[in-house]
C-alpha cells in the first residue's frame, strides 16, 4: 500500500542527504520524493510516497522525526488531500501530426510551452493518473524527453467539517518535534 | 592562573577568542576533563591551543595509538561515568578511523562527542590532502553531526553537540571543524539557549498509557520483566528492584542490562537470549505478561521473532518511539523517559505474589539438568572456570562496587556475562549492538581514566586483543592499572563455534596465531604471566590484583570449548542447543565444556 507523507525540515546543508540516507538504510521503499520551500522561512517541505503496510509507515514516521533537522512529519489519508504533479514532455511532432497532438493537449488541459518544426514541449499538471494517461497517449508519437516532479500534496481544509459515512480517516496525523 | 575566575561558567561574559579555544572552552564548561585523541595536520591549531588548558590542569589529553581506540575510550569513559566522553582526531584517515568507535557508541546509546579537524573551508571538496567527507561518512552511524565552516557558528554547535549527545536516548555526535575555523577569531559565549525544534528528547505524553500498563501488570499471573540498558541509562535500577520485590516479578536482563538487578537476587533469572540459561528463555516463552523496560528487542534476545513470546501481552517502556513496534508490537507502549515513567508506575503496582509461577521457575533454576552454566574444576583449563575464578578472587579482595569489567566480543564475552556475578547496572562495559572486536581493552582504559581507584579488568580474546593491543603503549604512557585477561584458545572462538555447529567443523580463517603475550607485555614494561593449569588461576589473579599498575595474564585455555546454551540463528528463543554430556573413562556422565 502506498502512503503519502510530508516532512518539514530545517534548511541546512546536507539535510536532503540525511533524509534519503535514513530511508535507504532502514530499507524503506520510496516511490517518489519532492523537495520545496514551505510556508515558513528556513524550513523545507519534502513530500514522498512510501510503499508498505501501516507498521512500515509508523516506522518511517518515527525514524524520520528522530532526525534533529526534521521538525514535523505528517502522513495523509489518500482521500483527504489534494495531490498534484507536473510533467514536461518533449515529443517529436512534425507539421503533419501537430493537429492531433494539439487535440490531445486540449482534452487534457495541458499547455504547449515551446514548439519547433520538429518537436513540441508540453506541460501538464494534475493528478498522477491524468499525467500517466496523457504520457501514454503521447508515446504513440516519438517521445524524446520527459521530466516529472513527483507528487506534492496538501490537506483539504474542508475535511474537518465534512460529515461522511463511513467517517473519513483523520485527514492528517502530525508528529512534531520528536526524536531522542 | 591564565584563566580568570568564573571564566568557564556558562554565564561568563562574551569574549573574543580563536575557534580552537572555543572548542576547549566549551569542553571545560561542559565538565569535560579528559580527551582521548591523536593529532594531525588539520587539527593542529586546536592541539596548539590545548597546551595552556593542559598546563592549567583543566584538560588532559590521552594520546592513543589508533583513533578507533580514542572513540572506544571515550565510550568506556562515558559508560563508566554517565558523562559525555570526548575524542579528538584529525581529518581524513584520523576521522575515518573513528567510525567503528562511533558506530559502536550509536548502537549501544553511549554519549560521546567526537571532534575532528577538517581541511580549510576554501579547500573543501577539492580532494585536498587528508580530506574525507566525515560528516557524510558518519551520518548513518551517529545521532547527529556538524561541519563547521564559520567560526561564528562554533559556540552554538559545541553546545548543541553536547546537548544532543547527552539528552534523551544518548548517542555519538561528531563536530568536524575546518582548520581555518580553528584559527579564526570570533565571539564566544555559552549562555545561549539551545533551540532545536526537531529535537524533543523526552516525550511527555505517556501518562495515559501508564494506567493500562499497570492494569496488565497487576492482572498478570505469570509476569516477567525484561530489563535493558535503558534502566541503567535512566538510573532507575533501585526503582526496578522495588517494583520487582513489591509485585514478585522475576527479571531477565539483556546483555547491556546485566546487573540491573543483582544477579544473586532470588528473582533474577540472569541474562536471556542467545546464550542465556534455558530457564530464562523458557520463562519468556511461558509468561503471560512480558514487561520490557528500556530495551529494543534485538535479535540476540528475541531469537526468531515470529515465535517470540507469542503467548504474552507485551508492555513496552521505552524512551525512543522508533523502537516501539520496530521488532515486537506491544499491547501497551509507555513512551517516555524511564526516569519518569518507572517511578510513576511504582505506586500503581499492587503488592502481589506469584507463588506458582515462581515455583515453576525455581524448579528449573535449581535443577542441575536445567542449567548449562556450570562451574566445577576440571583437569583441563576451561574458560568458564577461569571466569568464575577471576570474579571470586577479585571480589574477595575488593568490594564488587569497586570492580568494573570490559569485554571484547565473542565467546569470552558470553562467558563473562554468564560466569561473573554482576551486582549493579553499569558494571559491565561491552559492545552489545555492534559487536565490536577490539573494544575491550580501550573501553577498560577509558573506564580506568574515569575511576583511577577502581579495579578494572579487560577480559579479551586472543582475536580481539590483537586488534587493539597497540594500546598497551598508551596504558604505560598514562600509567593506567588495567588488568588484562586474555582468554587464549588459539581460535576466533565464537566463529569457530559456529563453524563447528553449522559448518561441519570446517575451520576456515579461524585458527589464530598469537605472539608470546608475556614477552609482548614485557616489551611494553607491563608485568605478565602465563596460566596453563587450573591450579594456577587463583594465584595469577591474586598477583594481578595486588600488583600496582597494569598486569596481563595469558590464559592458555582448552581450544574447542563452546558457549552453552545457544539459540541457533533462526531458531526460537526456547529451542536451545544444550550442553552435551559425555561419558568419561573413569565412570560417569559429565557435561562437556
Amino acid at each position: 500500500m502506498k502512503h503519502i507523507l510530508a516532512a518539514w525540515m530545517r534548511d541546512r546543508p546536507g539535510v536532503l542527504n540525511r533524509v534519503t540516507g535514513l530511508l535507504s538504510r532502514r530499507n524503506f521503499n520510496i516511490d517518489s520524493l519532492q523537495v520545496s520551500a514551505s510556508e515558513e522561512p528556513g524550513i523545507s517541505r519534502m513530500t514522498f510516497e512510501v510503499s508498505g503496510d501501516d507498521r512500515t509507515l509508523e516506522q518511517v514516521r518515527s525514524q524520520l522525526i528522530k532526525l534533529v533537522d526534521v521538525t514535523r512529519v505528517e502522513s495523509f489519508a489518500q482521500e483527504a488531500i489534494v495531490k498534484r504533479e507536473l510533467a514536461l514532455v518533449r515529443v517529436a511532432v512534425g507539421p503533419d501530426e501537430r493537429r492531433q497532438v494539439l487535440d490531445l493537449i486540449q482534452v487534457f488541459e495541458a499547455t504547449v510551452e515551446d514548439i519547433s518544426r520538429t518537436d513540441m514541449l508540453i506541460q501538464t499538471v494534475g493528478r498522477e493518473e491524468k499525467i500517466d494517461s496523457l504520457i501514454g497517449l503521447l508515446r504513440d508519437y516519438h517521445l524524446l524527453e520527459m521530466v516529472r516532479t513527483g507528487p506534492v500534496a496538501i490537506v483539504r481544509s474542508a475535511v474537518a467539517n465534512v460529515e461522511s459515512e463511513p467517517a473519513l480517516e483523520p485527514a492528517r496525523d502530525t508528529w512534531q518535534g520528536g526524536g531522542v | 592562573m591564565h584563566f580568570p575566575p568564573d571564566y568557564f561558567r556558562t554565564t561568563a561574559p562574551p569574549r573574543r577568542i580563536s575557534g580552537s579555544e572555543m572548542i576547549w572552552d566549551a569542553c571545560v564548561t561542559e565538565g569535560v576533563s579528559i580527551l582521548f585523541g591523536h593529532p594531525g595536520g588539520a587539527i593542529l591549531p586546536a592541539y596548539d591551543a590545548l597546551a595552556i588548558y593542559e598546563a592549567e590542569g583543566l584538560l588532559h589529553h590521552v594520546l592513543v595509538r589508533h583513533e578507533q581506540c580514542a572513540a572506544h575510550m571515550a565510550d568506556g569513559y562515558a559508560r563508566a561515568t554517565g558523562q559525555v566522553g570526548v575524542c579528538v582526531a584529525t581529518s581524513g584517515p584520523g576521522a575515518t578511523n573513528l567510525v567503528t568507535g562511533i558506530a559502536t557508541a550509536q548502537m549501544d546509546s553511549v554519549p560521546i562527542v567526537c571532534i575532528t579537524g577538517q581541511v580549510p573551508s576554501p579547500m573543501l571538496g577539492t580532494d585536498a590532502f587528508q580530506e574525507a567527507d566525515i560528516v557524510g561518512v558518519t551520518q548513518p552511524v551517529c545521532k547527529h553531526n556538524y561541519l563547521v565552516t564559520d567560526v561564528a557558528d562554533l559556540p552554538m554547535v559545541m553546545k548543541e553537540a553536547f546537548y544532543i549527545a547527552r539528552e534523551g536516548r544518548p548517542g555519538p555526535v561528531l563536530v568536524d571543524v575546518c582548520k581555518d575555523v580553528q584559527i579564526a577569531e570570533g565571539e564566544f559565549r555559552y549562555d545561549m539557549e539551545v533551540k532545536l525544534p526537531g529535537f524533543n528528547p523526552y516525550p511527555a505524553a505517556w501518562q495515559d498509557a501508564l494506567a493500562d500498563a499497570a492494569d496488565l501488570i497487576n492482572g498478570a499471573e505469570s509476569p516477567l520483566i525484561m530489563a535493558g540498558h535503558g534502566i541503567h541509562l535512566a538510573g532507575v535500577s533501585d526503582v526496578l528492584l522495588r517494583i520487582v520485590e513489591k509485585a514478585e516479578i522475576p527479571v531477565v536482563t539483556t546483555l547491556l542490562g546485566t546487573g540491573n538487578i543483582t544477579e544473586t537476587h532470588p528473582l533474577s533469572l540472569g541474562m536471556g537470549g542467545m546464550h542465556g540459561e534455558a530457564y530464562a528463555n523458557e520463562a519468556v516463552q511461558a509468561c503471560d505478561v512480558l514487561i520490557a523496560l528500556g530495551m529494543r528487542f534485538d535479535d540476540r534476545i528475541t531469537g526468531r521473532l515470529d515465535r517470540f513470546a507469542k503467548q504474552a501481552s507485551v508492555v513496552h517502556f521505552e524512551l525512543d518511539k522508533a523502537e516501539v513496534g520496530k521488532n515486537v508490537q506491544p499491547d501497551v507502549a509507555v513512551v517516555g523517559d524511564l526516569a519518569e515513567t518507572l517511578p510513576a508506575l511504582e505506586p500503581l503496582i499492587h503488592p502481589n505474589t506469584h507463588t506458582e509461577w515462581l515455583a515453576s521457575l525455581t524448579d528449573r533454576k535449581l535443577s542441575s539438568a536445567g542449567k548449562d552454566i556450570l562451574t566445577f574444576e576440571l583437569d583441563e583449563l576451561v574458560p568458564p572456570f577461569v571466569m568464575r575464578q577471576i570474579w571470586s578472587e577479585t571480589t574477595n579482595l575488593r568490594d564488587p562496587g569497586d570492580v568494573l569489567v570490559a569485554t571484547d566480543v565473542g565467546q569470552h564475552q558470553m562467558w563473562e556475562s554468564q560466569y561473573f556475578v554482576h551486582e549493579r547496572a553499569g558494571q559491565l562495559l561491552t559492545s552489545g549492538g555492534l559487536g565490536t572486536m577490539g573494544y575491550g581493552l580501550p573501553a577498560a582504559m577509558g573506564a580506568q581514566m574515569a575511576w583511577p581507584d577502581k579495579l578494572v579488568w579487560a577480559i579479551v580474546g586472543d582475536g580481539g586483543f590483537q586488534m587493539t593491543m597497540q594500546e598497551l603503549a598508551t596504558i604505560q604512557q598514562e600509567t593506567l592499572s588495567v588488568k588484562i585477561a586474555i582468554i587464549n584458545n588459539g581460535f576466533l572462538g565464537m566463529v569457530r563455534q559456529w563453524q563447528q555447529l553449522f559448518h561441519d567443523k570446517r575451520y576456515v580463517g579461524t585458527p589464530v596465531l598469537s605472539p608470546d603475550y608475556v614477552m609482548l607485555a614485557a616489551a611494553y614494561g607491563i608485568p605478565a604471566c602465563k596460566v596453563e593449569e587450573p591450579g594456577q588461576v587463583a594465584e595469577a589473579v591474586r598477583v594481578a590484583n595486588t600488583t600496582d599498575g597494569p598486569y596481563l595474564i595469558d590464559f592458555q585455555v582448552k581450544e574447542e570449548v563452546n558457549v552453552y546454551p545457544m539459540v541457533a540463528p533462526g531458531a526460537a528463543v526456547d529451542e536451545l542447543i544444550r550442553r552435551p554430556h559425555i561419558v568419561q573413562d573413569h565412570g560417569g556422565v559429565v557435561p562437556s565444556f
